[in-house]
């Protein structure tokens, strides 16, 4: 029942992405060639014709042409596309991982520490609701490194969730489950790693879940801005070549490759759960 | 001089501030009583008369409003591995399969031992509670309650505490498995120095189980108002112990006390003709439910603990 289920969606997904695939390509006006171009359309060099919306079949053309070699660097302005990820992604995850080396810490100890979620309360409401690109003045200013900038960026926007489920996820511990750590006399470093983080650890992962997507949203923003490399420079390079084919491939590609981190961060929220 | 009682409650109430505009809450006070080096107690009151929060407080996990709890001449003032705990809801670790919960105990009572040998014993209080062959890899989830609270007696019994503190154990099992986990107990229990405090509501299981049986008054104000010794020899038997003399009068005091007077009794000091805070000591089975207020529990050796 569930697989037939399963099976029917599949087709339903299929048959919906080759409508909509062969409504988009049949309303794209097709390339004229040359002989049919006026006077004028030649006079400007076929700019008319490059800047249409290009058609599904020409996307799938450039993919099938990027990924087969995505690491080749001519230079600057001309770069794989998965060289271009793979800084997007380092940026991501060391502004990411950063984060989280702060955010867990201090979010055990604001659940642990009515006081301290008290004192810290104020501060953590007013720099939350901050765009993170906001930031980004203020970090090319103090950091003078366009690179770490966008690291930053990337840190101090997934911070935030991670920092609040955290709280959230060991303040809402079950008393029943810290006596037991009581009754059986265990150091605060031990009870912290062997009751609170696993009871807590569905909360954070799904902190650290929306964290990471957040950051994927951001980074795309944050190298339109600082440039050099990265996904977000390449679409916006790529706008500015006027080639919409690059731009709509890297749209998909990050598309992809955020659905990719999502899921890996389902998985580990799965290996986490437990059921009362 | 008399040595000192192992166990000695003195004076202990607990009170909850006053709710915006009410008065405070007390829902007990004055409860003071002994308990000797490896007697079995077992401790009857209607629901919400605040058993469990005296349990609570003998373990160290909360504290009373008045008094004070002295075991073995050192005050309690927290937690320890001395004093091992079945809660009445099992509290077992939900993310631990039965076995890891029990080897959780085991390892923080036994930091030095190794893998083996913690395996070993927690498999050997496993066994004792009859879960094995498979269900000791299951989550608490994928157990039926019964099975959770054996894991619970077993993580609690795996630590060999000086005093084990049991919350209705049996409350959730079935009448065979009971009767099974009964029998281990007591086997236990006269194999060790070990002394138990138990909270029940089951009359006969109190009976079949207890050295002595203190008696709460319903709540607030809720006191011990009688500590009810059960003078039917050991080793008991299920099945034979209603045959004993004096079983009969032993439970019809319980059940007229849970009936009548816990109620009649409750939020006052009649009964108490000592006019001290000690409950009254009885023996049914004696001398046929006569009040003897001169032999005080935990004074003397009137508990010939027979084993
Ligand atoms: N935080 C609290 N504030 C006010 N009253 C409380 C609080 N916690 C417990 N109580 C009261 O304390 C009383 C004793 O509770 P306790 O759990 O010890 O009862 P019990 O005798 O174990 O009952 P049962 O047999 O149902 O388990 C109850 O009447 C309860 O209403
Ligand atoms: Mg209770």
């Amino acid at each position: 029942m569930a697989a037939s289920l399963r099976l029917k969606a599949a087709v339903v997904s299929i048959l919906l992405l080759v409508f909509g695939l062969g409504l988009w390509e049949g309303l794209t006006p097709t390339v004229k060639s040359a002989e049919e171009m006026t006077e004028y359309e030649l006079l400007m060099g076929g700019a008319d014709q490059e800047a249409r919306v290009p058609p599904p079949s020409d996307v799938i053309g450039r993919a099938w042409e990027e990924l087969s070699d995505p690491f080749y660097d001519n230079g600057p302005n001309d770069k794989g596309i998965g060289i271009q990820l793979a800084y997007s992604l380092y940026r991501v995850l060391a502004g990411y991982f950063l984060a989280a080396l702060i955010a867990i810490p201090i979010g055990f100890l604001i659940g642990m520490s009515p006081l301290m979620y008290r004192a810290l309360d104020p501060f953590i409401q007013i720099l939350r609701p901050i765009s993170p690109l906001a930031w980004m003045p203020l970090a090319l200013f103090i950091i003078k490194d366009s690179q770490a900038s966008a690291i930053f960026v990337i840190f101090i926007c997934s911070i935030w969730p991670m920092l609040i489920n955290t709280a959230f996820g060991v303040a809402g511990v079950r008393r029943d489950w810290v006596n037991v750590a009581r009754t059986h006399e265990l150091g605060p470093l031990r009870t912290a790693f062997t009751v609170i983080l696993p009871a807590a650890a569905p909360t954070i992962v799904t902190g650290m879940r929306i964290s990471i997507g957040i950051a994927w949203l951001v980074i795309v923003a944050a190298e339109m801005l600082v440039g050099g490399t990265g996904i977000g420079y390449y679409v916006w390079n790529e706008w500015n070549n006027l080639d919409l084919t690059s731009v709509i491939f890297s749209i998909l590609t990050i598309g992809v490759v955020g659905m990719l981190l999502d899921a890996a961060f389902g998985r580990i929220q799965r290996a986490v759960q437990y059921q009362e | 001089m008399e040595p000192r009682p192992f166990l000695e409650i003195d004076g202990l109430a607990k009170r909850f501030p006053a709710p915006a505009g009410g008065a405070p809450l007390t829902v007990f006070e004055k409860v003071s009583f002994d308990i000797a080096k490896g007697e079995f107690v077992c401790i009857i009151g209607h629901s919400g008369c605040g058993k469990s929060t005296i349990l609570n407080i003998l373990a160290g996990l909360d504290e009373a409003s008045e008094g004070a709890v002295i075991m073995d001449g050192t005050e309690v003032s927290g937690p320890s591995l001395d004093r091992g705990v079945v809660f009445q809801n099992y509290s077992l670790l939900p993310w631990l399969s039965a076995l890891k919960n029990v080897t959780f105990g085991v390892r923080a009572r036994h930091p030095d031992w190794s893998k083996e040998q913690v395996l070993e014993h927690s498999y050997k209080y496993l066994e004792m509670v009859g879960l094995t062959q498979g269900a000791e890899m299951r989550k608490p989830s994928q157990l039926s309650g019964g099975m959770r609270q054996r894991v619970s007696i077993a993580r609690a019994f795996a630590i060999q505490p000086k005093l084990l503190l049991l919350d209705e154990p049996f409350g959730a099992l079935d009448a065979l498995t009971r009767g099974t986990i009964q029998d281990e107990l007591i086997r236990v229990w006269s194999g060790s120095d070990q002394t138990v405090f138990m909270i029940t509501h089951d009359v006969d299981e109190a009976i079949l189980l207890a050295d002595r049986i203190l008696l709460m008054t319903n709540g607030p104000y809720a006191r011990v108002a009688e500590s009810v010794v059960v003078d039917i020899p050991r080793p008991r038997n299920r099945a034979e112990i209603v045959h004993q003399p004096g079983y009969y009068e032993i439970r019809n005091h319980l059940v007229d006390f849970l009936a009548v007077r816990s109620r009649e009794m409750a939020g006052s000091d009649k009964g108490n003709p000592s006019g001290m805070n000690r409950p009254v000591t009885v023996r049914p089975a004696l001398d046929g439910g006569e009040e003897d207020p001169v032999e005080g529990p935990g004074t003397d050796n009137v508990f010939s603990i027979a084993r």
